[in-house]
């Protein structure tokens, strides 16, 4: 645990030893605002929530979490750091944890920097600000979710550039799974089928958290998605250190 | 005390290492030498704990690395092959870092820091971002992070590779003053450190051990031990200015220069005095005359190249140079 926590310092330290966490930060609040402000439009809706900024943080996940997540495993392979760090006095699942959890905190950093959005909604109106708490705990989770996809990815490959597609890939997948236009086309199937591709989704979970439903199931999904996929990296790493 | 006992590993069906086993004690200093792809660094990896092993165990200090890992890394500095280091982080952070994953705090940690600083001369570059580093400071930042716990153990992946000469020897020097009460292993493509530093070689060719002994012991088992080397300045018969000397197995003329010829002793025979004389008395035309120096590597070439060309090759390798020495002798 204690090892854990070192690993996240350093990971943490160097997002910001480089201009990576700084453009990360800029770059998802202004998308945050274009998304809000210009295609959501917050002030022509006329009502005092932050749903046009939540609903669009799957889609603008998609493509900022990956990069992260992409040198979480491959940069470590790459510069063969990951001998030195398999090779102290660490667990594998206190590396997998610290590095996640470092990542994580990122997100969370850059999520809570949306702020003057909630004061903007606050002044203009009188939102539910109930419901806007567990949409941010609602988008945090699923960057969660985002995250540890790519940490497997990156675990998967010493080039960073190929984690980064990857993830994309599988995270439109757990995204574009709960559309309509997916949903939409697999008619066909029995109904159990599409309940379950639906049930995947992270729209699925993620709208009824962001409407300020805090289901134990939607976090459980989460919670569970997130084991799962870190698990995942665990097992990747292992058997991948070899090459 | 490390215990090698049978280890095996394979990669996709191609074995590299095949039924290794020996033991190091403490106070030894023991060189891994072999050519590339002969398996020195993926036994390391295995003694480290970084890789698992196919078969086989590895124990350091009765810890066994497969069932007790972390208790063996404690116990281990290892510096891997190319001294990684995390690059975006300065000197003074990286081993903050790797000191508080061993352990230490407050005013230990920073004395240990201090002290390492000190032995591998990082002073001047304490506050600059490693990437920015040469490479021998890099090198020198991986053995600092390798020996800030004072480890009962230290594994060396070629420790001195890519450093000038001034840093070689202090790196040597390094390793000589470490090696006390404790084990240290390195690995070197070097021969010329193996009688430098250690007091033990080991040489592995195609996974296997081939040679295992002193450095001394080793250089007495090329058939060259003893051997005198002769530059001539002009034409002249050696072979017949050398009979009747019953010592000499054999002359050849060495391949690097002109009129220069290696004079092959009877195996556990001395000539090097009873040639010479013969040189002055019989006023000889010679530049130069010295015994031949590099046997080490004499003995690594001709145990090394046999084990390569015939592959589970170690025996029909050993036979070959007995078959050798008995047409010597007789």
């Amino acid at each position: 645990m204690k090892n854990m926590g070192i690993i996240f310092k350093r990971e943490l330290a160097g997002y910001f030893a480089t201009p990576l966490a700084y453009v990360f930060i800029v770059i998802f609040l202004v998308m945050s605002g274009i998304f809000t402000f210009d295609m959501g439009g917050f002030y022509v809706r006329g009502q005092a929530d932050l749903m046009p900024f939540f609903s669009f943080h799957p889609w603008l996940y998609l493509f900022m979490i990956p990069a992260i997540a992409m040198g979480l495993w491959a940069d470590e392979r790459k510069s063969g750091t990951i001998e030195l760090l398999m090779t102290l006095p660490v667990t594998l699942s206190d590396a997998v944890l610290g590095k996640f959890l470092a990542a994580w905190a990122l997100s969370g950093v850059a999520l809570l920097l949306t702020f003057p959005i909630w004061i903007t909604v606050n002044y203009l109106g009188d939102p539910d600000n109930g419901v806007i708490v567990a949409a941010y705990l609602g988008s945090w989770l699923m960057a969660g979710g985002f995250l540890a996809i790519g940490s497997c990815m990156s675990a998967m490959t010493r080039n960073s550039v190929i984690a980064f597609i990857l993830t994309v890939a599988i995270c439109f997948v757990f995204v574009a799974s709960g559309t309509e236009i997916i949903l939409n086309a697999l008619r066909w199937a029995p109904q159990i089928l599409i309940d379950a591709v639906a049930a995947l989704s992270f729209l699925t979970h993620f709208d009824s958290i962001s409407k300020g439903v805090l289901d134990l199931r939607d976090i459980l999904f989460f919670v569970i998605f997130i084991g799962s996929w870190l698990f995942a990296s665990a097992i990747v790493i292992e058997i991948k250190k070899a090459n | 005390m490390i215990e090698i006992s049978h280890l095996t590993k394979t990669f996709d069906g191609f074995t590299a290492i095949d039924d290794l086993s020996f033991t190091v004690e403490e106070g030894e200093v023991l060189g891994f030498l072999g050519p590339n792809g002969a398996g020195k660094s993926t036994t390391m990896k295995i003694i480290t704990g970084f890789l698992g092993a196919s078969s086989g165990s590895v124990t350091v200090h009765g810890h066994d690395i497969a069932t007790d890992p972390l208790a063996v890394k404690s116990l281990i500095g290892y510096l891997p092959e190319g001294a990684p280091s995390y690059p975006d982080m300065t000197v003074m952070e990286f081993l903050e870092f790797i000191a508080a994953v061993r352990g230490f705090s407050g005013e230990e940690k920073k004395r240990r820091i201090a002290k390492v600083v000190r032995e591998v001369e990082l002073g001047e570059v304490c506050h600059k971002t490693i990437d920015t580093l040469s490479k021998g400071f890099k090198r020198r930042v991986g053995l600092a992070q390798a020996i800030i716990h004072d480890p009962k153990v230290l594994i060396l992946d070629e420790p001195t590779d890519g450093l000038d000469p001034n840093q070689k020897h202090q790196v040597r020097q390094l390793i000589r003053d470490l090696a006390r009460d404790r084990i240290v292993v390195i690995s070197t493509h070097i021969l010329e450190e193996v009688s430098a530093v250690c007091t033990r070689a080991i040489i592995i060719a195609a996974g296997r051990i081939v040679a295992d002994g002193t450095p001394k012991e080793l250089e007495a088992r090329s058939h060259l031990f003893g051997a005198v080397s002769i530059q001539l300045t002009q034409d002249f018969d050696l072979a017949a200015a050398l009979e009747g000397v019953e010592e000499v197995a054999d002359i050849e003329p060495s391949d690097e220069e002109r009129r220069r010829f290696i004079i092959i002793p009877v195996p556990g025979k001395q000539i090097f005095s009873k040639v010479l004389d013969r040189v002055q008395s019989e006023h000889w035309p010679v530049a130069e005359f010295h015994l031949v120096e590099g046997l080490l590597e004499h003995f690594f070439r001709s145990v090394t190249s046999q084990g390569a060309a015939s592959q589970p090759g170690t025996s029909r390798g050993a036979r070959a140079s007995r078959q050798s020495a008995n047409q010597q002798q007789g």
